[in-house]
């Protein structure tokens, strides 16, 4: 708009204007000053005027309340088996697995394949995931089934024999989306087109076998 | 809609306009009026947080068992109602319940069909629906009657299918009137020491409930009116700007 | 350092008009702007009246906006719930839904004095006529609009008020009750019924509304404004054929009165949509507040204040005629009343287009009209009685006299003068 006034300013004299406009008694100073004030209160206001509009895209209470953290009785759960994927945490597939000491075993020497042994990338899982087999208790493991590629959930392979997409498969989670294979501790193998390991979501132990997914400190 | 009708148009239509003007206007008075009971007004006020912590502990110990508030969250309620997030969850929640869920009710909707012939109503907007005024007017004047399933009626709700929960708390009333079925005889008479407030506190305790109710309907309310002054300020000022920027513009009209 | 400033800021202003050229050798930009805007000439007698067109404007603007985002978090499969989830558990959903439910009524608000404007001052009158008949489909859209999304909420008022509406279909002979059931897509007002309502509100209605207001806007700018002197402006033009008496739209009025009057506009509609968005009553009824219970209707049913003046006489047809049941004539009055202003181009004889010189005659009639109007828009929110249901039938009678009299009236009265030039307020 503003753009505009100056065009209608600047063809002042160039073309005879109508009859009923006399620029006459035109104050440059005066109007630019007036123009610059008046469009910056109204940038404010447009501004203010986005904000409920964006606002809501947040996510909502009702979103909130279902990413709540969750409590989970994992005593059924047996080794070699994994549970879920569950929707346990802000509605995303959960993985729960339990290892066997022979799954254990590979988890700490097979990681020449591995992108990320070390889990050095710290956003994807709380410190005290930071070893060999990403999780608390080595024999439990939780994961968000999110591929980190492009955000399929990747399928639980737990048998170590081979598999059409292995054929010296270890263990673990394939993606049928684009390939991507993560070992028994959510660990993506090199060369592949997922870059990180699985996620680890924040949990702890109430009890041995009972676990709330979603805060790893808490009161109640 | 014929001619004659329209002859003279000017005067007569608007004498005859006039008149049925007069006569609309005073007919729906006797309309308005859902029941014959004399309201005393009622004032919320959701500033007053102790009012409302005891709306809210009032309506879960004696309202929630029936009626849900299926729309409101706990955690939004303790947050607005200044109420730390333990107490909620030690005292005012259903065991299981988590604190960002709906205020739900634990009761099997058909047998409360059963029960009361209908499913008690969820009562999240009660407030905005039938106002505060009847509500207060309502939870008072519960009085006994034997013809009434639950042993009493209602002067604001005739025949309401719902028994006096707060019976314990404001004791016990009756009509003084020999036949319970007779309207309008009189007063509504407290039997002394009946209940355990007395009348004073028992109508601060209905307040109370009422105002959290009031809350509950729209718990934006406060801040739909704290945002509203800045929004207000904010045109007044840029209207300063327009109407110097336009009557600048203005000048070079020639008259 | 003053100069290196100025040389830089006319390199911009270059840089600027050498990427207008670029756009206007490939897109008519200025060209379109020009004719819409800079050099659209606009009567320079103007009066408040003349500011209800681009309100209108602006509230279309902010129904799309707010709609479109209620339209994110709103479910018709769900409806109460998620209009209760818009107001709660949505950031500033309230604040949206408040915008929205408001802005309905300023729409009407600011579209019935937009069209007492047009009856005012003869804006209907020849070269007008096309003009007129398009703001009269806009408004015929907007009533269906408006009733399409009052069921949106599905509170017990939008259920039984869809319910009755529908019901009206019912009315016509022979084929009613099964358009009806049609109409519905059930044998009562149901989920069905509420998505095809919904996909009505959102999608389909919408785009007619915006393209008949672009329709408008191009049938305006190609017959030029009318002004409350009711004469035209390009029979005295320059030698450029610049009207005499018009001055360039943008700026002189989109800056010199437009935009602060849409800052007021806004301010008295931001004093409803923060302080009273249920106006009373008015704008979110009470029984809206409870869920659509198809048992239970609620004790009085009106629709929202602006459909009351045709309800009123909908109301009004208590008589069978012909053989047929009066609630087809009460159908029939209704669509009447709304369509029957379209007629006006051709009822006004008048040989002056203003209120200003035509005679006593019109004035009183207008008047009449309008105190009618308003008057039957009161009666159509209150409970019916005999008395009142007398008073909508004589109102009926005056709303339909007034335009079908029209020809008589507006010929015998004798007007004043019209000056050869606009007079400025």
């Amino acid at each position: 708009m503003s753009s505009s006034n100056s065009d209608s300013g600047a063809a002042v004299g160039v073309e005879p204007g109508p009859a009923s406009i006399d620029k006459t008694g035109f104050n440059k100073q005066r109007r630019y000053f007036l123009i610059g004030a008046t469009s910056a209160v109204a940038g404010i206001g447009a501004v203010g005027a986005a904000v409920p509009f964006v606002a809501s895209w947040f996510p909502s209470a009702k979103a909130r309340a279902l990413g709540a953290p969750i409590t989970l009785d994992i005593s059924r759960l047996r080794p070699g088996e994994m549970l879920g994927p569950i929707e346990a945490w802000r509605g995303q597939p959960i993985f729960i697995v339990s290892r066997s000491a022979d799954a254990l075993e590979i988890l700490e020497k097979d990681i020449d394949d591995l992108a990320d042994p070390d889990s050095d990338n710290t956003d994807q899982q709380p410190d005290y995931a930071r070893n060999s087999w990403r999780s608390k208790r080595p024999e439990i493991g939780i994961y968000v089934g999110i591929c980190t590629h492009l955000g399929c959930s990747p399928k639980y392979y737990g048998e170590i024999q081979p598999e059409p997409f292995d054929a010296d498969w270890q263990g673990g989670f394939f993606c049928p989306c684009h390939g991507s294979r993560f070992d028994m501790a959510g660990r993506v193998a090199k060369n592949l087109p997922a870059p990180d390991n699985l996620l680890v979501p924040p949990y702890r132990f109430v009890s041995d076998s009972v676990i709330v997914i979603g805060e790893d400190v808490g009161t109640a | 809609m014929t001619g004659s009708a329209k002859m003279g148009l000017g005067k007569r239509g608007s004498k005859t306009l006039g008149l049925a003007l007069l006569v609309v206007l005073l007919t729906p008075l006797s309309q308005a009026m859902e029941s014959e009971w004399p309201m005393t007004p009622m004032n919320p006020d959701l500033q007053n947080l102790p009012s409302l912590q005891n709306g809210w502990r009032l309506f879960t110990n004696y309202c929630l068992g029936c009626h849900s508030l299926k729309y409101q969250r706990y955690e939004r309620t303790a947050d607005d109602l200044g109420v730390p997030h333990d107490i909620v969850l030690e005292q005012l929640l259903f065991s299981g319940q988590k604190i960002g869920e709906q205020m739900t009710t634990a009761m099997d909707p058909e047998m409360a069909k059963n029960w009361f012939g209908a499913p008690p109503p969820d009562l999240t907007m009660v407030a905005r629906l039938r106002g505060v005024d009847w509500l207060y007017n309502y939870l008072r004047t519960f009085y006994l009657d034997e013809s009434r399933p639950f042993g009493v009626n209602n002067k604001v709700f005739p025949n309401v299918g719902m028994p006096n929960v707060l019976q314990e708390l404001q004791g016990t009333q009756t009509t003084g009137c020999a036949s319970a079925a007779e309207e309008n005889c009189g007063e509504l008479v407290l039997l002394e020491g009946s209940g355990q407030y007395t009348s004073e506190e028992f109508d601060q305790a209905v307040y109370d409930i009422v105002n959290f109710l009031y809350y509950t309907g729209e718990p934006s309310r406060l801040e739909r009116h704290r945002t509203g002054v800045f929004v207000l300020l904010f045109l007044v000022i840029l209207f300063v700007f327009t109407f110097l920027l336009g009557r600048e513009y203005q000048k070079d009209v020639k008259h | 350092m003053a100069e290196d400033a100025q040389a830089q800021k006319g390199k911009l202003a270059k840089g600027w008009l050498n990427f207008i050229d670029w756009v206007d050798e490939r897109f008519p930009l200025t060209e379109t702007f020009e004719f819409h805007m800079s050099k659209y000439y606009a009567p320079k007698n103007f009066n408040f009246w003349y500011l209800f067109g681009v309100l209108s404007m602006v509230v279309l603007v902010i129904q799309l906006l707010t709609g479109i985002w209620l339209t994110m978090s709103y479910s018709p499969s769900d409806a109460f719930a998620s209009v209760e989830y818009i107001m709660r558990d949505v950031e500033y959903g309230w604040l949206l839904r408040y915008l929205h439910s408001t802005g309905a009524s300023a729409f009407f608000v600011v579209v019935y004095l937009h069209m007492f404007r047009g009856l005012m001052y003869g804006s209907y009158r020849k070269p007008r006529e096309l003009l007129w008949l398009v703001g009269m489909a806009i408004f015929a859209v907007l009533i269906i609009e408006g009733f399409a999304g009052y069921l949106l909420p599905w509170g017990n008022m939008s259920y039984w008020a869809g319910q009755v509406i529908v019901s009206l279909v019912g009315a016509i002979p022979f084929i009613g009750p099964d358009l009806m059931e049609w109409v519905r897509g059930d044998f009562l007002m149901s989920d069905i019924t509420l998505n095809r309502f919904f996909a009505l509100h959102v999608i389909a209605l919408p785009l007619v509304l915006v393209m008949l207001v672009f329709v408008h806007i191009v049938a305006l700018h190609h017959v030029g404004s009318s002004n409350p002197d009711g004469i035209e402006i390009k029979k005295h033009k320059d030698a450029n054929g610049i009207p005499l008496d018009g001055i360039p739209f943008h700026p002189y009025y989109t800056i010199g009165h437009d935009v602060p009057a849409i800052v007021i506009f806004l301010f008295v509609f931001c004093v409803v949509v923060f302080y009273a968005p249920e106006m009373g009553g008015y704008f979110i009824e009470k029984p809206n507040f409870e869920v659509a219970n198809p048992l239970k209707t609620p004790e009085h049913i009106a629709p929202v204040w602006y459909y009351t003046p045709f309800y009123a006489m909908l109301r009004a047809a208590t008589y069978p005629l012909f053989g047929v049941p009066a609630k087809f004539w009460g159908f029939v009055v209704m669509a009447g009343a709304i369509v029957m202003p379209a007629a006006l181009p051709w009822l006004d004889r008048s040989p002056v287009k203003s209120m200003r010189y035509k005679g006593l005659l019109s004035k009183i009639t207008l008047a009449l009209f309008i105190v009618t109007f308003v008057i039957l828009g009161y009666l159509g929110t209150i409970a019916p009685s005999p008395v009142s249901t007398l008073a909508a039938q004589i109102g009926t009678a005056i709303y339909f006299g007034y335009f079908v009299l029209m020809p008589w009236y507006t010929r015998i009265e004798k007007t004043k003068p019209v000056p050869d030039r606009v007079t400025m307020p």
